[in-house]
């Protein structure tokens, strides 16, 4: 059963080097293609390091490699770019400013436990 | 032929380094020294060949190209120009009048980055510094929902955290460091403390620190999850240093509360200055991220979020934004300058950029690219174009040509259009 989680998106070196490798490089693709977990979410919702999982908000949802990290409980992060950005919505508060960091997000395994999408 | 360039500016990130050396055998780039790793791919990533410009992908003369553009936009209802800020200010200026001429709205970056730090400088007012002042001065420094060690590879041994100046000759052991985030990161492992707050909790944790500098005590334990022993702590530190700088990022501006957490943060600065010197900068991403606020201000009266369609701007945060204006599909053509809606946009709001005829001036592939109508590859500012770009602290800073390829400017390309248009 899924939880709902709070996620955040945001730089990463990686990130920005795969950018200018041009954003359909293999490069960009592993920079970005993530999910950083909290290891506590990752054994409740049997989610393993280096396994699949998919990524749902009401805007749209992505399946990523998930990866232990230092996260505390309940808060996920994926690196900026195209990917996360289906998971985006675009009310801005009267700002300008979708949520990009803030956002509900279910997240349950897909079911692989190795490799890249 | 081998060139050898000093003193170069990187254009990448807000921080606009400016001691970097370049080496070149003709049009290709063969060696960059002192840039971080982000910066190296400005340059050596860079594809110097010449391009013609495409019309729904074909190649055409740039004539034809400019001539389709100015169908565009004379045809269009609400067009849209966005983007900016990986440009020259000189081009940003054109940018502005382009819109003034054909009664666009201007949009940059800054609606996806900074906008509601904008927003807060408008409310409160921005107590702030150079760079310089930080270098040689600061004793506490507090990164406030920043990453530097991600984002800005060479701010902490440029500017801050090791940076050695006129009364911080020891650098690193001159300064106190406090790191504020939702989660540990690169930068919160090099600080000397480090505050985990709860998302969406920065502006309780700030409105906080502003009662204890006022020596009030609240009536709770901890806020935001943190400790208030730990806030107290913080605040005394802040009261009683010498120079404090608080530099803050997208933790502040793109958790709720947006431009409230940034007036707060701002505020607290203001009134540290009854106490000691405390300044704040926010961490600017793009490399003339700020420069596009500086010429839109200057031009038009407001920093971003600007609409011409009345023959005067107005200001609409929220109704002129780029998002806003594409996720209500009130675009209805959209010149997109050095930079990539496409990638980070949210995509319900990308994809009308795909349903609208669009202009992109790019110096490289990008998502939004791949999908123009007119698309003119341009040159790259401070790699194959020289221009001025400002850095993070305001300061205007000469951006190098350092390879001549021949490739049209952003500048060039918009006045071209401007004087098809008229």
């Amino acid at each position: 059963m899924s939880e709902p989680l709070t996620l955040i998106t945001g730089r990463t070196r990686k990130q920005a080097i795969g950018m200018h490798k041009g954003k359909d490089s293999p490069e960009y693709r592993e920079a970005t293609a993530l999910v950083e977990m909290n290891p506590e979410d990752m054994a409740r919702l049997n989610i393993e390091d280096g396994g699949q999982a998919l990524l749902r908000t009401a805007e749209g949802e992505i399946e990523l490699t998930a990866h232990a990290g230092t996260l505390p409980v309940g808060l996920v992060f994926v690196p900026m770019g195209t990917l996360v950005n289906t998971l985006i919505g675009t009310e801005t508060l009267g700002t300008g400013m979708p949520s990009f960091k803030g956002q509900t997000v279910d997240i349950t395994p897909v079911g692989q436990t190795e490799g890249a999408s | 032929m081998s060139t050898v360039v000093e003193n170069v500016a990187c254009p990448f990130c807000g921080c606009l380094c400016d001691d970097l050396t370049v080496e070149a055998e003709g049009t290709e780039i063969t060696k960059v020294r002192l840039a971080c790793s982000s910066g190296q791919g400005i340059f050596k990533d860079y594809d110097p060949r010449p391009r013609r410009p495409l019309i729904d992908g074909r190649e055409v003369e740039w004539d034809e190209a400019v001539a389709e553009a100015a169908k565009i936009l004379s045809a269009a209802d609400s067009p849209l120009i966005y983007g900016l800020s990986s440009s020259a200010s000189e081009a940003q200026r054109k940018a502005v009048a382009l819109a003034d001429r054909i009664g666009a709205v201007i949009d940059s970056t800054s609606s996806v980055c900074h906008g509601p730090t904008g927003l807060a400088m408008q409310a409160v007012g921005e107590p702030t510094c150079t760079l310089g002042e930080v270098r040689d001065r600061a004793d506490l420094l507090v990164f406030w929902g920043c990453n530097p060690d991600a984002s800005h590879l060479r701010h902490f041994p440029r500017f801050s955290l090791t940076a050695k100046g006129a009364l911080t000759p020891n650098g690193r052991s001159d300064r106190t460091v406090y790191v504020v985030d939702v989660r540990p990161t690169g930068s919160s492992k090099k600080a000397d403390h480090f505050l985990q707050v709860d998302i969406g909790t920065d502006f309780e944790v700030l409105t906080t620190l502003r009662l204890l500098v006022r020596g009030m005590e609240p009536s709770v334990d901890t806020v935001g999850g943190v400790p208030v022993t730990q806030l107290k702590e913080l605040a005394l530190r802040m009261k009683s240093c010498r120079y404090g700088v608080a530099f803050m990022g997208m933790g502040l501006t793109m958790a709720s509360a947006r431009q409230l957490n940034v007036a707060e943060l701002f505020t607290l600065v203001a009134e540290l200055n009854e106490f000691a010197k405390f300044s704040v900068i926010p961490m600017r991403g793009h490399g003339n991220v700020t420069g596009a606020d500086q010429v839109l201000t200057w031009t038009s009266g407001y920093p971003f979020a600007v609409s011409f369609a009345r023959g005067y701007p107005q200001f609409g945060p929220g109704e002129f934004t780029a998002v806003d204006m594409l996720a209500r599909r009130a675009a209805d053509a959209a010149v997109i300058i050095a930079s990539d809606p496409g990638a980070h946009f949210p995509a319900a709001a990308a994809a009308h950029l795909k349903r609208i005829p669009t202009i992109v001036l790019d110096h490289g592939p990008s998502v939004v690219a791949a999908h123009a109508r007119v698309l003119f590859p341009t040159a790259a500012y401070g790699v194959d174009a020289a221009g001025t770009a400002y850095r993070m602290d305001n300061v205007p800073i000469p951006l190098t040509k350092v390879i001549s390829t021949g490739r049209f400017t952003d500048e060039e390309i918009l006045d071209r259009i401007i004087e098809a248009v008229a």
